[in-house]
């Protein structure tokens, strides 16, 4: 193989600079996110069942937010930590696909 | 006497037999461009060597209707022959009978010759072609599933066991071929997974082909469970003629010797490799110049190729080699680099394939998906792999050896028997830039100028230790050698190698982090 090959990248290992190919995998690999702890989203697709809780409710750790169905299994969304309900973006019925924002809490 | 009409009536029911699902199944089989079971083992075998058992065996179904129906072979064709005049047991699923489906007398007649495979210690080949478990036999397909499994685990190190997917192969199904040693696959005809892209459409809501899910290029590039990708039949059954080439029939016994040959190099070895050790190049290059023939037979060509793994001869004799590839990645170790040569490495241990290791890597692959992939556990198979191994084991440090990558890619400490470099190995605990950053951090802040500063200190470092001589003053390389030297000695080494004796500690077996 030529040096020369335009296809060849810039990779950086311990402050080093490398010249090399990439992989598929490695181009279609999930960069890291911090997730972000005032959001509620769907780690799975499913139905709302119910929604227990209004804007602007205070709730305590572990109080439930709403009921997830999905895979035939009812799954209750509950408070992450002690918190105000600031927007909920679903309603009792809706359809959902994966990682759909649930909630916003503060 | 009647002994005629009973061979005539014989051979009659040979016949119908052998036609497995008829002619409209077969037809369609073929529509699929796929060829009938019979056929594909055939075109294994050595000519007219296949000797079949159990074609008279019926299915037990007494549910649903079954018990009208007569199911050729119950799907399956098992039996023996040689390739190369050596004998090797194989079966074949007939998907042209009720879709090569599993059953109770299916998994039996694959369980048997698995048994006999195991106890005549040879070869077991699997051709895997169905529609996957027989839901009117219930329970009992599972049954089958698992005696099979329990077999492939058994057999595991003692006979190879290849597996080749021509055809559907999903849910439990899968899991013979993933516990066997190798695993062939075939653009547009290999399928295989778990859950199917119905199933995760009604669930998930995410629409897939079963190409994109389950297909031969996904398997040989991406999940990493398949080790041969063809474009067609033939082209696989050829590559599974060149494969058994290399290895033993058995653990108790070495691979063929054949002829030695001198490589076939056109230009000398140093001109493959670029001095710049930031510069890449194909190491596959670099394992034809020391091979006969310059024949390497890559196994896993398209996974993780950062890292090169496959048979080679030197001096007539199987080899196994398992390479750093600079020319993806820059040939760093990561998750699935390590998993793949961490594998190889048992094989070839179980089988007596010494194995000839070529490094030229800069660490390990950063990032937050490499940690949270289990980098640690998954480059621990790799340490563990190299250190259980008793075959012979040369490693030659052709560039990098940076950090824990020197000490993973078969170093002395790791039990190496042999370990070379060549003049333009660096062996260091890192490379020289990462080094200088850390070991002059105070000069180069305090200087006027850091940049140049460090230039200067990556130099100086370059120079004292970016080089192989400090680990050979150490003993820790054996010698430094001319790159044109490499195969002159990798053959004796391999050569004085020959009656290596490493005995272990007695166990039951390790815990290797799996």
């Amino acid at each position: 193989m030529k040096e020369s090959n335009s296809n060849y990248q810039v990779f950086v290992v311990n402050s080093a600079k490398y010249l090399t190919l990439t992989t598929t995998k490695y181009d279609r690999r999930k960069k890291w996110q911090r997730l972000n702890d005032k959001e509620i989203r769907s780690f799975i697709p499913g139905s709302v069942i119910e929604v227990y809780v209004k804007p602007g409710q205070h709730l305590k750790a572990g109080e439930v937010i709403l009921t997830l169905e999905a895979m035939k299994m009812y799954t209750r969304v509950t408070m992450p930590r002690d918190g105000v309900i600031k927007t909920l973006e679903v309603a009792k019925g809706e359809r959902l696909p994966k990682d759909t924002l649930l909630a916003t809490i503060e | 006497m009647s002994f005629k009409r009973n061979i005539l009536d014989l051979r009659k029911r040979k016949k119908e037999a052998q036609q497995g699902g008829g002619e409209a199944a077969i037809e369609k089989q073929v529509a699929m461009g796929k060829k009938t079971a019979r056929e594909r083992i055939k075109a294994i075998l050595d000519e007219n060597s296949f000797h079949e058992y159990d074609l008279f065996v019926e299915h037990t179904g007494r549910d649903f209707n079954m018990e009208k129906k007569v199911l050729h072979g119950d799907g399956v064709i098992i039996g023996t022959g040689t390739m190369y005049n050596q004998p090797v047991a194989i079966y074949a699923q007939d998907f042209t009978v009720a879709g090569g489906s599993l059953g109770l007398m299916h998994a039996r007649k694959i369980t048997k010759i698995m048994d006999h495979a195991l106890k005549m210690r040879v070869p077991l080949i699997g051709i895997n072609d169905s529609g996957g478990a027989r839901i009117q036999e219930g329970v009992n397909s599972l049954a089958g599933y698992g005696e099979i499994f329990y077999r492939n685990t058994n057999a595991s190190g003692v006979i190879p066991q290849i597996s080749v997917i021509l055809g559907p192969c999903a849910g439990g199904a899968v899991y013979s071929p993933a516990l066997t040693d190798f695993v062939f696959v075939v653009e547009n005809i290999s399928k295989m997974f778990i859950t199917g892209p119905g199933v995760i459409k009604t669930v998930l809501g995410e629409e897939i082909s079963m190409e994109e899910l389950g297909g031969a290029m996904v398997h040989s590039e991406i999940t990493g469970n398949a080790h041969f990708f063809a474009k067609s039949e033939d082209e696989c059954f050829e590559q599974i003629k060149k494969l058994i080439t290399f290895i033993p029939w058995n653990n108790s016994q070495k691979a063929l010797r054949f002829p030695i040959q001198e490589p076939l190099l056109k230009k000398s070895i140093e001109e493959i490799v670029p001095t710049d050790p930031h510069h890449p190049y194909d190491i596959r290059d670099i394992i034809k110049a020391v091979t006969d023939g310059s024949d390497f037979f890559e196994i896993m060509e398209y996974f993780a190729r950062n890292i090169v793994i496959g048979f080679g001869r030197i001096q007539g004799n199987t080899i196994g080699f398992v390479a750093n590839q600079p020319m993806y990645l820059a040939g760093v170790l990561d998750c699935d680099s390590s998993d793949k040569a961490a594998r190889f490495i048992r094989y070839c241990d179980a089988f007596n394939i010494p194995i000839v290791t070529l490094e030229d890597m800069p660490g390990y692959l950063p990032g937050v998906d490499q940690e949270h992939a289990g980098v640690i556990r998954h480059g621990a198979k790799l340490l563990y792999a190299y250190s259980e191994a008793t075959v012979p084991k040369v490693t030659v440090i052709i560039r990098k050896a940076y950090g824990g990558g020197y000490i993973a890619m078969n170093s002395r400490h790791l039990g190496a028997d042999f370990v070379f470099a060549w003049p333009t190995a660096e062996i260091a605990v890192m490379g020289p830039e990462g080094a200088a950053n850390i070991v002059f951090k105070k000069e180069i802040d305090e200087a006027e100028n850091p940049a140049e500063m460090r230039k200067q200190k990556i130099q100086e470092y370059k120079d004292k230790f970016a080089n192989p001589f400090v680990a050979a003053s150490k003993g820790y390389i054996d010698e430094v050698i001319e790159p044109s030297e490499t195969r002159a000695r990798l053959i004796h080494s391999l050569e004085v190698s020959g009656s290596k004796v490493d005995p272990r500690p007695e166990k039951k077996h390790g815990i290797p982090p799996f």
